[in-house]
């Protein structure tokens, strides 16, 4: 063999997966179109947001490199929904496209057991249902143990605008033409789907002084648990908002049928939570206006990035709706928006652990298993990287639950429902979200990531002591007792108390912070903002996150149950039929997967626990 | 395995003795915070126990208690069996106490299930347990949906409704908060809407209270003043009636005066003896009787004479039942009209007279009517339960209280949109409609979010 690994593509998914391989020591190769393209943010020029920002959190505490680079490269930070709930606190950066890469590519670089090589792969290497390398556009063949496939939208790419289409990826790169063609061959079922993305701007050109302004947190925060902030809270830079109105939503109705998706030009499923503006406007005539947000892509160009306005207009028809917009009558469009269809596999062959079901050997990663977002490619080549590797050790692999990780969420979904357009990760999808915080993503998976070898030991021994420090201070709030005749409940503005009451208890008032029992000097020892809020969080919200706890346990036990991945199922005799049909393209791993397969009813888990039972 | 399962084992025959059983770790402890006599917790296995079931401290039946411990019973569990002698109102009741308490309703065939994955019953056996747990799922899918027909399913389709729209807005505020132009939900929103969801809820569960009703009998009373006709019409319904059921013991703990079967509904006539012998005593009996008698029955036959003008007893009459399910009647059909139809509160009104038969198959009519019965298959009235529905529903309604403590502790509520989804789902379970991407779908097809 001449690598363990080989890693097919440089995307976010791409990145992750072999930073994973090669820091656990497998001789790991990564075949990209463009070098220059490494870690390349074709779309908008941001890292996290509700959800995906947990994503990164999670990424980081397993070890992946995420959060770590773009805490080295964004040019604004802000911490969204924090007049809610703790569950839905997110961290959300502008990244600088520039440095991004940059920082993420000298970081493979300098890694000892990667290679990087340029390269258009047309095919895999396989014999008996197992893949061994692959075969590149030049007819050379490389082999390895394992293969990685994160094509991202490079499988049969085209880009639409108007009624225009060109084969090739973003950027002008080449597609992966032959490849899709030959998974084909090999058996994957491939479906087209299609994503957009919108103009970019000459910044001179934009008069900013008639838009409103968003500016980055005032205090200095990190997406990784191990960097501390490299910024200034005064070198952030501003985004600022505009608005559509009556005179675009016009333009665009005059020349509907000029898109290429109206026009008819379009086969792939487009995502509904990235609509096109000429979506927005037909689907919601009633609204007058649509928000539009102006994202600077980095500190060494000018390009401004017009969120919410992603089309498949023609050129001419692109610039009358642009300078429709307020601030905007005079702005330069340096680059035009365009739609791209591609290819990907569908997810319900894949197993949990990101293997292909037909093909051994075989991982994909990231947009190519239905995705959209670098967040959600970013978790998915992390795991698969993990599991390749704990495949080559010849260990069981590493499979979140969904009430463990939101990254258990994503591909749960992925390999039990499928999907048809391009998923994104969203918060109503986590079912447990009260227990997938922002705040304790260390606490839920830091331990995962020492054992498979990623969190090294200075790492954990850092995280240890945070847990050790959460235990200490929450055995303390729950041994100090005040009495109702103490000064410092007048202190703390709270109601008086008849009886002596344990400061765990006293924290339960809504108007109790831990900080300002800490404060009053209650509570000795020193302790980090992280361990206090991670404390607090835990004691204000116990009830809630009992319940929640409560919940996962039902869970567990039918994840517990494991189902052979050989059942024939036509052999469960009593099964519905439809249901019958479901368990048997999924395979589902465990009951606990069955019963999120829709069509599998409660009757049919009864017959299926029961087969199993009579089978040991 | 580690919840404790409920049902009736017995089926819900009339007057028959009911058993209901009771298998987990928790069989025991369950039953006896709701037993009173000895303490449960403390006897020996496989001995019977003599007391009473109680709802705090409402007495709801006199029973016997099997307690078997593990491993020898059925199950292989901890197996607590209670003979229930109240007939099929408390005996649901009893199983709505067990459910509310911590226990779980069996699903079909579960118990054989666990004897099965307990090692109680052979492989042959095994074979035969998914034939039963099939056939058990079938009958109780139809009767499920039998049980929620029309109108009830409608208000729970409407109530769902209404929680997703605010559940899709509180989650677009999460998901989407840079968005300045989508609504956001606040605190009063919210408490608004659980208001109404409160009202609703209980609404529904009142409405299958009277659904359990229907299938036990329906509790009735003809009231009037005196010499309106109120023997003659009861006279006529129990004549007419060749079936009649006669005071049947454990059916209802209300002095019967007979049962009777008007299109396959059982009527319970409830004694009004005190109006109806001694007629001409109405005032001595006063308010207090005559207003206890209205308020246990389910349904009232107002009857007004057609020949005679309005009274004050009968405009007293007509304000206390005005809350109830009341047709009035109008007698004496066959004589001159005096009676101003008009100024009737209720649009709820038959006129018959006790010799024609064409009024009287009228207010048959009408009574089928009111219960909404046109869709309900007489067959099923042995084997369905709406108790497992009721219990479903008293778990929201407990779910709304969860939200108000929340709401008066400043919990925010991207916290208590999760309680507000976990009643969704029940009441989605409840009308077989639990279709997941459903929450998603109405998020972008009425938010208008993204690139």
């Amino acid at each position: 063999m001449d690598f363990d690994a080989i890693v097919v593509g440089g995307g976010h998914a791409g990145c992750e997966a072999s930073l994973a391989l090669a820091r656990l020591n497998h001789k790991t190769l990564l075949i990209t179109g463009n070098i220059k393209n490494i870690a390349d943010m074709p779309c908008n020029p941001s890292v996290g947001g509700p959800a995906k920002g947990i994503l990164v959190r999670e990424i980081d505490a397993l070890g992946g490199e995420m959060g770590i680079n773009t805490d080295k490269s964004h040019i604004q930070l802000k911490m969204l929904n924090t007049k809610k709930g703790p569950a839905v606190w997110a961290l959300r950066a502008q990244a600088d496209k520039i440095t991004y890469p940059k920082e993420m590519l000298k970081t493979l670089k300098s890694e000892q057991n990667l290679s990087i090589k340029e390269a258009i792969v047309d095919d895999l290497l396989v014999k008996d249902n197992q893949v061994y390398g692959v075969k590149l556009e030049t007819k050379e063949e490389i082999t390895s143990k394992v293969v990685i496939l994160t094509t991202g939208t490079y499988l049969k790419a085209d880009i639409l605008v108007g009624d225009k289409r060109n084969p090739g990826g973003p950027h002008g790169e080449k597609e992966a033409k032959n490849l899709s063609l030959n998974l084909k061959k090999l058996g994957l079922k491939i479906q087209r789907l299609k994503t957009g993305t919108p103009p970019r701007l000459k910044k001179e050109t934009i008069d900013f002084s008639v838009l409103e302004r968003e500016d980055g947190d005032d205090i200095l925060r990190c997406f990784s648990y191990d960097t501390t902030p490299l910024y200034k809270v005064n070198d952030q830079v501003p985004c600022y908002l505009t608005y559509t109105n009556a005179t675009t939503h016009q333009i665009i109705r005059d020349n509907l049928e000029k898109s290429s998706m109206y026009g008819g030009y379009v086969q792939g499923i487009g995502p509904r939570y990235c609509p096109s503006i000429e979506d927005k406007v037909v689907k919601f005539q009633d609204k007058e206006r649509h928000q539009l947000f102006l994202e600077p892509e980095s500190n060494y160009y000018d390009d401004i990035y017009l969120q919410g306005f992603s089309t498949s207009m023609p050129h001419d028809i692109q610039e009358l709706m642009v300078h429709s917009l307020k601030g905007l009558e005079h702005a330069e469009i340096l680059k035009y928006a365009y739609a791209i269809e591609y290819d990907a596999i569908d997810p319900l062959e894949m197993k949990p652990s990101l293997e292909n079901k037909k093909i051994t050997n075989l991982f994909t990663a990231g947009q190519i298993n239905g995705t959209s977002g670098y967040e959600e490619a970013a978790a998915q080549g992390l795991m698969a990287g993990i599991n390749a590797s704990l495949k080559i050790r010849g260990l069981e692999p590493l499979i979140l639950k969904r009430n463990e990780a939101y990254i258990g969420v994503l591909i749960d979904d992925l390999v039990t429902k499928g999907t048809n357009e391009p998923y994104r990760m969203l918060t109503s999808r986590a079912e447990y979200r009260l227990l997938l915080r922002h705040d304790n993503a260390d606490l839920r998976l830091r331990e995962y990531g020492h054992q498979v070898g990623l969190i090294d030991d200075i790492r954990y021994q850092k995280f240890q002591t945070k847990v050790k420090h959460i235990e200490e201070l929450t055995a303390k709030l729950k041994e100090i007792k005040i009495l109702p005749t103490e000064t410092i409940l007048a202190k703390l503005n709270t109601s008086p108390i008849l009886d002596g009451i344990t400061l765990y208890d006293l924290l339960k008032r809504p108007e109790i912070t831990l900080k300002s029992l800490i404060s009053l000097k209650k509570v000795p020892g020193n302790y980090t903002e992280d361990e206090i809020l991670e404390v607090e969080i835990a004691i204000k919200y116990e009830g809630y996150i009992k319940k929640a706890l409560k919940e996962a346990q039902k869970l567990k036990e039918l994840e517990d149950v494991k189902i052979p991945s050989d059942l024939d199922y036509s052999k469960v005799l009593n099964l519905a039929s439809e249901a019958r049909q479901k368990l048997q393209q999924i395979s589902p791993r465990t009951l606990g997967q069955a019963s999120r397969i829709s069509g599998v009813n409660p009757s049919d888990l009864a017959v299926l626990s029961v087969y199993l039972k009579r089978s040991k | 395995m580690s919840d404790t399962i409920a049902s009736i084992a017995t089926s819900l025959g009339v007057g028959a003795i009911s058993i209901i059983r009771v298998s987990g770790v928790e069989a025991i402890k369950i039953v006896n915070k709701i037993f009173k006599g000895c303490n449960l917790e403390k006897v020996n296995s496989h001995t019977v126990h003599y007391g009473h079931i109680i709802d705090n401290t409402e007495v709801i039946d006199e029973v016997l208690v099997t307690i078997m411990k593990s491993p020898k019973t059925y199950t292989k569990e901890d197996v607590v069996e209670i003979n229930c002698h109240g007939g099929i109102i408390t005996t649901n009741k009893v199983l709505e106490l067990l459910l509310l308490n911590g226990c779980r309703q069996a699903e079909p065939g579960e118990f054989t299930k666990r004897a099965f994955l307990n090692g109680r019953i052979d492989l042959l056996e095994a074979e035969a347990v998914m034939d039963l747990i099939n056939s058990e799922t079938d009958k109780e899918r139809k009767m499920a949906i039998n049980g929620l027909e029309g109108h009830k399913s409608l208000l729970i389709k409407k109530l769902r409704d209404d929680l997703i729209n605010i559940i899709s807005n509180i989650e677009v505020n999460i998901d989407y908060p840079e968005y300045e132009d989508i609504y956001e939900v606040t605190i009063e929103d919210l408490k608004l809407k659980l208001a109404k969801i409160k009202k609703n809820l209980q609404k529904i569960i009142q409405e299958a209270n009277d659904g359990n009703l229907i299938k036990d009998g329906i509790k009735t009373a003809i009231i009037g003043r005196p010499n309106v006709g109120k023997s003659s019409l009861l006279n006529r319904l129990l004549e007419e009636n060749k079936a009649i059921v006669t005071n049947i013991p454990g059916t209802t703990r209300d002095v019967v005066e007979g049962n009777i079967l008007i299109l396959g509904i059982k009527l319970n006539l409830i004694d009004t003896a005190g109006i109806r012998d001694t007629s001409d005593e109405v005032e001595k009996i006063g308010v207090t009787k005559s207003l206890k008698l209205l308020e246990e029955a389910s349904l009232i036959l107002l009857l007004l004479n057609n020949n005679e003008p309005l009274n004050e007893k009968d405009k007293e009459l007509l304000l206390k039942t005005k809350d109830k399910n009341v047709i009035i009647v109008i007698n004496k059909n066959d004589l001159e009209t005096k009676i101003d139809l008009n100024s009737l509160p209720s649009k709820n009104i038959v006129s018959i007279n006790t010799i024609d038969e064409s009024g009287i198959n009228n207010l048959k009519e009408a009574i089928k009517k009111m219960y909404n019965l046109e869709k309900f298959d007489n067959s099923n009235f042995n084997y369905f339960s709406g108790t497992r529905q009721i219990a479903k529903l008293k778990e929201c309604l407990n779910i709304v209280l969860d939200i108000e403590t929340g709401l008066k502790n400043n919990i925010s509520l991207d916290i208590l949109e999760l309680d507000l989804r976990n009643i969704w789902t029940i009441l989605g379970v409840l009308i077989g409609d639990a279709y997941d991407e459903e929450l998603l779908d109405e998020l972008f097809s009425k938010f208008c979010v993204g690139k």
